[in-house]
């Protein structure tokens, strides 16, 4: 770590660049995303307060005894928190970035053995009165190993398949343990290292083929498996038919047949998978998707509900606790993962709508501070938080319209949980932190 | 190269935003049945049910009130019954009622409530209160159920259950909703606004497990059940069950009426039922039941039966007379020439005697002399003027029209005029001899019992009457309608009434009643009839009222198959006023003889299945002038259908 230090301090000095040390904490800090953050935070803390308000039972936004006062003590937590890591030295993350994820892997493989079970999965430490769970934190750990892991030079996404073995691995290892833990909502947020996979040069076949297949999924769940196949050999016919005979007889029809039989196979795996594989619950949150009214008291219950909630909020909303689908219990989970219900229900269309466009801009400014970093550690890395920011933006409020299927995972900042906040912030600051640190590095991509 | 990719990224990312912003437009500005669907799932709309108001008679005796009962709803998508043999036995239904019960409930709304099983008693509901807990999607709804303090005047009364699609569609405004009671017959159908109440509203904030969180918008927009108003009726209950007792075994009506108001006594039709059968939740089957009767007991006969009035028309017939001046109260009439029978002989010598005996040749005359008393020659054109004042003198006691009594479906009856007879014989081409059938009260009229009491109570108020009515008041006592508190004029001269009513007396006490039926110490004037009926034998007709000089009663006594009105329906006509008058029955011979008397004519045959109570009624009792035009050989049948007696 000596090394390291000194080198890069020469690299500065060399350079005749400002002095490295910051004066302030906040130099440097990208204002726009903390302001972004701080709203996101703080509309969240409101809204948790209102979906827990009882009308019978007013109570203070400040008061410990609800989930709005608890809130609001994750919410001074985590601004100790962000004082720490501001405080920390940028070059800590990069240094460390192995020994993080290998101790997430170990708390991992701890919590399947040592957890506590809560909503079915086995996935939660409890430390003293309160519960943490390292999925949520795994997400971090794995983009600080996969920016390490990029920031060599020597690995190239373009050149050889060979890298994207320990990439692989690096996603593999602690989405399988989440997965063991049966928290699949989490685990499928890995999918989101697919974004900055996609900008360090992955072949666009790949996120491509990945969008086909979901489509191909959602169709088996649709429509009886024989008629996509069927579907599927009159596309390629026609295909073939269309080739202009040069390509036909240069290997183009065996390769759209070969396409063609892929994708069937991929079907008939799909059907089969659903229907013999997944768990019960699991298959009847991807049926509700396509039918929410398959199981209206069941599965399709939040989906209906929550749907309503938002819908019913119309232009303006209801207005601050005003909302009755979620003050009433009809949306569950309403201050977790259906927080964005009360956002609809009590501010209608305006008010979600603002919610959708902070999102939006915090992960287009991620992306613009990702671009302008000059290691590429500091932008693999800020991909990485683009991209789970976004994977958890698009999978919790798709499915509280009904446009994705229901996976648990908290909406980043809003939802009520010290985990997720915590787990947000840290991985949303640490990228400030670097981007703070910009000047005085040296761009080696 | 890869620099680049970086605007596919944004793009996309755009491209969800974008995508989630039109979707949540389209879910929450443009679309509007989300909206709906929150108020249905928040906001429950529980509606008070007010108690209908309860009726009394004239002493503030109870006759209807309301039973507290539970009707127990069910919400199909919630219910969820593990052993429905055990639920049926439960609630003592059969297995296939369960399933349709349900299939109903289930088409009508899978998310609301619907009526499972109405009016559970107090005692069933505690028997299965308990248990019910076990079966979710089932809930109590606490209801009312009309009850009948006696089993007695069921017409008139009439009766409510739950209200049809076709009552649901022809309603003004929108009050009646789907399940709600409904006055059908009797008071409770033409006093239906004023028993029913106000229905109550409430909006409330619920909870998705139905948990009440406090009223909606502060209860804005709630509204207060109101109560249905009482009904107060000048009916005499004890009077009207002894009555009712009287006609048992027999068809036909009594009707008692003050005639110094108006106001209904007591009013039978019989054969009678008990009116709580049509109030429980077996309401079809027992419906049905008494539908296919062949003695029709929903058939409300004071008002809808009608009858030839027999020779209780020659008191009309003798008031319009003299007030015509065609007769003077001692004009004589010989027999001679006459093509009618008189009962005995020598009754021609004045009015008085002739009322008393009943003398159809005298009536002959004085018909005859009304028609007649004109200038005119020509004794076409006179009878045609003589007919018309002859119509219009009629009219005014109340006949050919209907009198507006309180109950629905009254029965207007028939009296001929002029234009009638043009009709039937051409213009000019009829006189006295084509229509002389009148003076006795044969041809072409046709009354109501109702009618009859009408008239005996205007010649017991020498002169005038008000509509007869069984409600008094509305609300609070002594608060009729105001058209009953009008007093209805005949024009007739008291001088005449004190002519014809001796005759009345004479009647009673020396004439055409039966000795035995008197009654000691009361002065009753009275007047027999027979109606002809050509399908069996005759029935019996009796006014009357009582006592005599300052009438406290008047009397309509009809005895279907009676044949003579002084032998079968004058005896419970004074049986009624006895007790009336005096609280109790004296006479006890004739109160056994009559309590013993069958009148109830013989059907074999099994009952017509005609639902329509009005109209196979109409075959059977009424003989319409066009009726009896059309179908001429009815009369030869006459032999064939077997009479009571």
């Amino acid at each position: 770590m000596k090394n390291i230090h000194s080198f890069s301090n020469s690299l500065i000095q060399n350079q005749q660049v400002a002095p490295r040390k910051n004066k302030t904490l906040t130099q440097n800090l990208d204002w726009i995303a903390v302001l972004i953050y701080i709203l996101c935070v703080l509309i969240g803390w409101f809204n948790i307060y209102a979906a827990v308000y009882s009308p019978e039972v007013p109570t203070d936004i400040f008061d410990l005894s609800h989930r709005a006062g608890v809130q609001m003590m994750w919410i001074g937590t985590t601004v100790l928190l962000i004082i720490c890591i501001l405080v920390v030295d940028y070059k800590f993350y990069d240094t460390f970035a192995y020994v993080i994820y290998g101790l997430f892997v170990l708390l991992l493989i701890a919590v399947l053995f040592a957890g506590s079970e809560i909503n079915g999965s086995r996935s939660w430490i409890k430390v003293g009165a309160f519960s943490i769970q390292p999925a949520e934190f795994a997400k971090l750990a794995t983009s600080l190993a996969l920016a390490k892991y990029l920031s060599d030079p020597a690995v190239s996404l373009t050149r050889s398949w060979k890298d994207y073995v320990p990439i692989a691995g690096i996603i593999c290892l602690p989405a399988l343990l989440i997965l063991l833990s049966n928290e699949t909502g989490s685990m499928l947020v890995f999918a989101s290292f697919a974004v900055m996979l996609y900008r360090e040069g992955m072949p666009g076949i790949i996120p491509a083929v990945g969008m086909v297949m979901a489509i191909l999924i959602v169709l088996t769940l649709l429509v009886l498996k024989w008629f996509i196949a069927l579907g599927i050999l009159v596309v390629a016919g026609l295909v073939i038919w269309l080739m202009p005979k040069g390509t036909r007889k240069n290997g183009g029809t065996t390769a759209t047949v070969v396409v063609a039989g892929l994708m069937i196979a991929v079907v008939f795996g799909m059907d089969f998978f659903i229907n013999n594989v997944l768990q019960k619950h699991q298959r009847s949150r991807i049926m509700v998707l396509v039918d929410p009214y398959s199981d209206p008291r069941g599965a399709g219950w939040n989906v209906i509900q929550s749907k309503i909630a938002i819908g019913s909020g119309r232009l303006a909303g209801k207005g601050f606790l005003e909302g009755t689908q979620t003050k009433f219990d009809f949306v569950p989970e309403q201050s977790t993962d259906f927080i964005f219900c009360t956002v609809g229900e009590e501010h209608g269309f305006i008010g979600s709508a603002v919610v959708v466009c902070l999102f939006v801009g915090l992960i287009m400014r991620l992306v613009v501070l990702a671009e302008r970093q000059r290691t590429r550690f500091a932008r693999v890395y800020g991909y990485c938080v683009a991209g789970i920011i976004f994977f958890h933006f698009m999978i919790n409020i798709g499915m509280t319209i009904g446009l994705m299927p229901v996976i648990g995972i908290p909406l980043p900042f809003f939802s009520y949980g010290g985990s997720s906040l915590w787990s947000f912030s840290i991985l949303l600051f640490i990228f400030l932190k670097m981007d703070s640190q910009r000047p005085y590095t040296l761009s080696r991509t | 190269m890869l620099d680049n990719r970086r605007f596919v990224i944004i793009t996309f990312f755009g491209l969800i935003g974008t995508a989630y912003l039109l979707r949540l437009f389209h879910l929450q500005v443009l679309d509007d049945s989300y909206s709906i669907e929150s108020s249905a799932n928040s906001i429950k709309r529980i509606t008070e049910v007010p108690f209908r108001g309860q009726i009394y008679d004239r002493n503030g005796k109870l006759m209807v009130y309301n039973t507290p009962v539970y009707d127990l709803l069910v919400t199909p998508y919630k219910a969820k019954v593990q052993d429905t043999l055990q639920f049926c036995r439960l609630l003592n239904i059969e297995r296939h009622t369960f399933d349709s019960l349900m299939t109903a409930a289930a088409s009508y709304s899978r998310a609301k409530p619907s009526m499972f099983i109405r009016q559970l008693s107090r005692e069933d509901f505690a028997r299965i209160q308990d248990i019910m807990v076990d079966y979710p999607g089932f809930e109590f709804a606490k209801s009312s159920m009309r009850t009948y303090t006696a089993p007695t005047m069921a017409n008139s009364l009439g009766y409510v259950s739950e209200i049809t699609g076709g009552q649901l569609k022809k309603q003004e405004g929108f009050y009646y909703q789907q399940g709600d009671y409904y006055g059908q017959s009797g008071l409770e159908s033409f006093y239906e606004k004023e028993l029913r109440g106000r229905r109550g509203v409430k909006f409330v904030m619920q909870n998705v497990n139905g948990v009440v969180k406090g009223s909606w918008k502060d209860g804005e927009l709630d509204t207060m059940a109101v109560a249905g108003k009482n009904l107060y009726t000048g009916i005499d209950f004890d009077l009207q069950q002894y009555a009712d007792s009287l006609m048992v075994n027999k068809v036909g009506s009594v009707v008692a009426i003050e005639p110094s108001t108006g106001q209904i006594l007591a009013i039978v039709s019989a054969p009678n039922y008990d009116p709580n059968k049509l109030a429980t939740r077996h309401f079809s089957e027992n419906y049905r039941e008494l539908a296919e009767n062949p003695y029709k007991p929903l058939f409300n006969r004071p008002v809808m039966a009608s009858y030839r009035p027999g020779s209780t028309f020659k008191v009309i017939q003798a008031l319009a007379a003299l007030q015509q001046g065609a007769i003077s109260s001692n004009t004589a009439f010989s027999h001679a020439g006459v093509p009618m029978k008189c009962h005995g002989g020598g009754h021609g010598n004045s009015v008085p005697q002739a009322v008393q005996h009943s003398c159809n040749p005298y009536f002959y005359r004085v018909f005859q002399s009304m028609l007649y008393n004109n200038d005119l020659s020509n004794t076409y054109e006179a009878s045609r003027t003589g007919l018309a004042k002859w119509h219009d003198q009629v009219a005014k006691f109340g006949i050919g029209e209907r009198l507006g009594v309180d109950l629905p479906s009254e029965y207007k009856g028939s009296l001929p005029d002029v234009e009638y007879y043009d009709k039937v014989y051409g213009v000019k081409r009829w006189k006295f001899s084509n229509v002389y059938s009148l003076s006795i009260g044969e041809g072409e009229l046709l009354i109501t019992p109702l009618k009859m009491a009408n008239v005996a109570a205007i010649i017991a108020n020498r002169g005038y009457y008000y509509t007869p009515h069984i409600v008094s008041g509305i609300g609070k006592k002594d608060n009729p309608l105001p058209e009953y508190k009008i007093r209805h004029e005949t024009g007739i001269d008291r001088k005449h009434f004190e002519t014809v009513i001796p005759g009345m007396v004479g009647a009673v006490e020396a004439g055409t009643v039966m000795r035995l039926a008197r009654i000691a110490d009361v002065q009753i004037a009275g007047k027999t009839g027979t109606s002809q009926n050509k399908k069996g034998a005759a029935h019996a007709i009796f006014i009357g009222f009582a006592p005599a000089d300052n009438p406290k009663i008047a009397i309509a006594a009809f005895v279907e198959n009676g044949v003579w009105g002084g032998v079968s329906a004058a005896p419970v006509a004074n049986l009624v006023i006895e007790r009336y008058l005096k609280g109790k029955t004296e006479n006890k011979a004739i109160e056994n003889y009559i309590l013993h008397k069958n009148y109830m004519p013989h059907i074999a045959a099994p009952a017509p299945k005609k639902p329509e109570i009005k109209d196979s009624t109409k075959k059977k009792e009424l003989d319409t002038p066009l009726a009896e035009k059309k179908a001429k050989p009815v009369s030869k049948t006459k032999e064939t259908t077997s009479p009571g007696e």
